[in-house]
């Protein structure tokens, strides 16, 4: 593998993804000496809001410390160079929240749907790209679907006026050879302008694997956290990721050494638990689950005397998709009945 | 017996088909048109099933309203064009049934407020707010009609072969209209709804959650009461209604969880989510068939 000279974006999601391991519990405070610290370390993109995007503050997917208005507003101001992201999932958020975003200063915004329904986020896209923002198309759970079927609907994203468009690892399902695929007929068939990018999960201990797939097929931008801290066993741990792409000569631009101490001083002080490949993490790798999920899964099995593995298979099974946290509890009923 | 309300559908797509399929087995409501834009295979269904048709949108049915004792509307088209057809019809005096988001009548959820419309006497229009609306707003009233209710939040997931195009562009009209009726009609404080799309084969039956956090501490006894009278309310239009579960009660949080499956008239049973849309709008024509025939409205 050949990445001698390559560019490659690396967006940090320790603030957004790293939301759910925290239970959106995230004070401002931290927010500020996190961001700040990653924008020392010379990270360009930095992604902030609630877990599930804007707008999800909510009783289904948790309530967040303070909104995702209040965090962007508090941080935003703090930074010198590293800009900030937003993510929106429709069907939670709507273009107010986009308009809000935008307005404290956020110049990326992140249109996120299911593999498979990149026509929801239309109207998002549309939005974004004509008030003048970096709009990425955000696919996820793409190991749900073949590369040609990812490319079509990348397609769509495109032709909304997404400028980038993510293979988004949700589950943390994927090998390499999968990202692979996906990302070279990605490459091949969109616009050549057209930006891709990789977001993994660690959940198979895949993501700095998986990420420089995607960087050899043609991805430039690439999401990591800080110390992984992210949903299921976390994202692709950055400091990781920044080293390899180091060693094998590929130009990212942070200072590696900054942001492992990023990684070690600020980030895994911060964890409630230690973000890791566990048997719950490793049951969502293994069989495509949301990596969301985990927490609920785990307090669900709790509550009802389950084994949160068996309401993790059982999500598998009856093919949830990201944003159906609702469905834990039930099935963790559903399950307690049959065992009773 | 009484007389039936005559009655024609704007909008010969799966929806128009399906409020069809359902209205010719009304006692109150008696379907005679479908209106369109063009010759379609839905128009051929509606000629098939002996309706007369339009190929030329409302215009082509207003110069009939009189003649045909029109009386009653549905519109299954768009909000965009909504509000031009109702004025058309109600020109000529037809009570409008809006089943889409356009919501420039009031908001009807049947179990909840029909009754206190009905009350308010005659109205030119009225708006069968959302899918998702219809399917949990009566869950959130089943609480706040026991205890008040601070906040409502809804999550809908529903079949991806059962989102058409209209809602896929304007998926923020769906969370914010409901948004809007949880409260107004649900009585919640402050509403919130997600809706989820899943792809799954075989299509996932509509699934709805709905949690509500009640200002005091949540009588159990009451509101679990209050939760399956409302399911068998809707259960009355709606047979496939059912809670997957007991109401979850977890500190001043109630949570239900509802499965909603259609009848399969034209549409497929799977969606359940515009089934009720569907068996809403013609329940809510039907008490008002009920009524107009008692002479308590005009």
């Amino acid at each position: 593998m050949d990445l001698q000279g390559k560019k490659v974006t690396l967006h940090d999601m320790c603030l957004r993804d790293g939301m759910h391991p925290k239970r959106h519990q995230i004070s401002i405070d931290q927010m500020i000496d996190v961001a700040t610290a990653l924008d020392d370390a010379g990270v360009p993109l930095i992604e902030i809001t609630h877990g599930d995007g804007l707008g999800g503050a909510s009783v289904n997917y948790g309530f967040p410390a303070a909104s995702d208005e209040e965090y962007l507003d508090a941080v935003i101001p703090k930074l010198k160079r590293a800009k900030v992201s937003a993510l929106l999932l429709p069907g939670i958020g709507t273009v107010d929240h986009l308009k809000m975003a935008a307005d404290v200063g956020v110049t990326t915004i992140r249109v996120a749907t299911h593999c498979t329904e990149a026509d929801v986020s239309e109207q998002h896209i549309g939005l974004a790209r004509k008030m003048g923002l970096d709009t990425v198309g955000f696919l996820m759970m793409a190991h749900m679907i073949s590369p040609e079927h990812l490319l079509e609907q990348a397609l769509l994203m495109e032709s909304y006026g997404a400028n980038c468009i993510y293979c988004t690892d949700s589950a943390g399902y994927m090998m390499p050879h999968d990202v692979t695929a996906r990302i070279e007929l990605l490459r091949a068939r969109l616009k050549p302008e057209t930006e891709l990018g990789f977001h993994g999960h660690h959940n198979l201990a895949l993501g700095v694997a998986n990420s420089m797939a995607a960087v050899a097929a043609g991805a430039n931008r690439i999401d990591g956290s800080a110390a992984g801290l992210g949903a299921g066993a976390g994202n692709t741990p950055l400091e990781i990721f920044a080293a390899v792409m180091d060693r094998m000569g590929a130009e990212t631009g942070v200072n590696i050494f900054k942001l492992m101490a990023v990684a070690e001083e600020k980030i895994v002080p911060m964890m409630d638990h230690i973000v890791r490949v566990d048997r719950d993490s490793l049951t969502l790798g293994y069989a495509g689950v949301y990596s969301s999920f985990l927490l609920f899964a785990k307090r669900a099995g709790q509550k009802y005397g389950v084994p949160s593995q068996d309401i993790l298979l059982e999500m598998a099974h009856r093919k949830a998709i990201g944003g159906q946290e609702d469905m834990i509890e039930d099935v963790a009923m559903e399950l307690a009945k049959k065992r009773a | 017996m009484a007389k039936k309300l005559r009655a024609a559908i704007i909008g010969p797509g799966n929806i128009g088909t399906d409020l069809l399929m359902k209205a010719m087995r009304s006692d109150w409501i008696e379907p005679v048109w479908m209106v369109g834009i063009e010759e379609s295979e839905g128009i051929r269904r509606a000629r098939d099933f002996g309706m007369k048709v339009s190929t030329s949108g409302v215009d082509g049915l207003v110069p009939f309203i009189e003649e045909d004792n029109i009386q009653i509307a549905f519109d299954a088209t768009s909000a965009y064009v909504h509000a031009e057809n109702s004025r058309k019809v109600n020109e000529k005096g037809v009570l409008m049934i809006d089943l889409t988001p356009a919501a420039i009548g009031p908001y009807c959820v049947p179990p909840v407020n029909l009754d206190a419309l009905l009350k308010e006497g005659r109205k030119d229009n009225v708006n069968m707010v959302t899918c998702g609306g219809q399917a949990t707003i009566p869950m959130v009233a089943a609480v706040s009609r026991v205890q008040p209710v601070e906040y409502g939040e809804i999550v809908a997931t529903v079949a991806s072969k059962s989102v058409g195009p209209g809602t896929r562009k304007n998926i923020d009209e769906f969370t914010r209209t409901t948004a809007g009726a949880i409260e107004k009609i649900g009585g919640a404080k402050k509403g919130k709804a997600i809706i989820i799309v899943n792809p799954a084969e075989p299509p996932l039956i509509m699934r709805d959650t709905v949690h509500c956090l009640t200002k005091d501490k949540p009588d159990q006894a009451k509101i679990t009461e209050s939760i399956h009278a409302m399911v068998k309310d809707v259960q009355k239009y709606v047979p496939g209604y059912t809670l997957t579960n007991e109401p979850v009660f977890d500190g001043n949080r109630v949570t239900i969880f509802l499965q909603v499956e259609g009848l399969g008239d034209f549409l497929p049973k799977y969606s359940g989510n515009l089934d009720i849309m569907t068996a809403a709008a013609l329940r809510t024509a039907e008490l008002y068939a009920e009524a107009i025939a008692a002479g308590k409205i005009a």
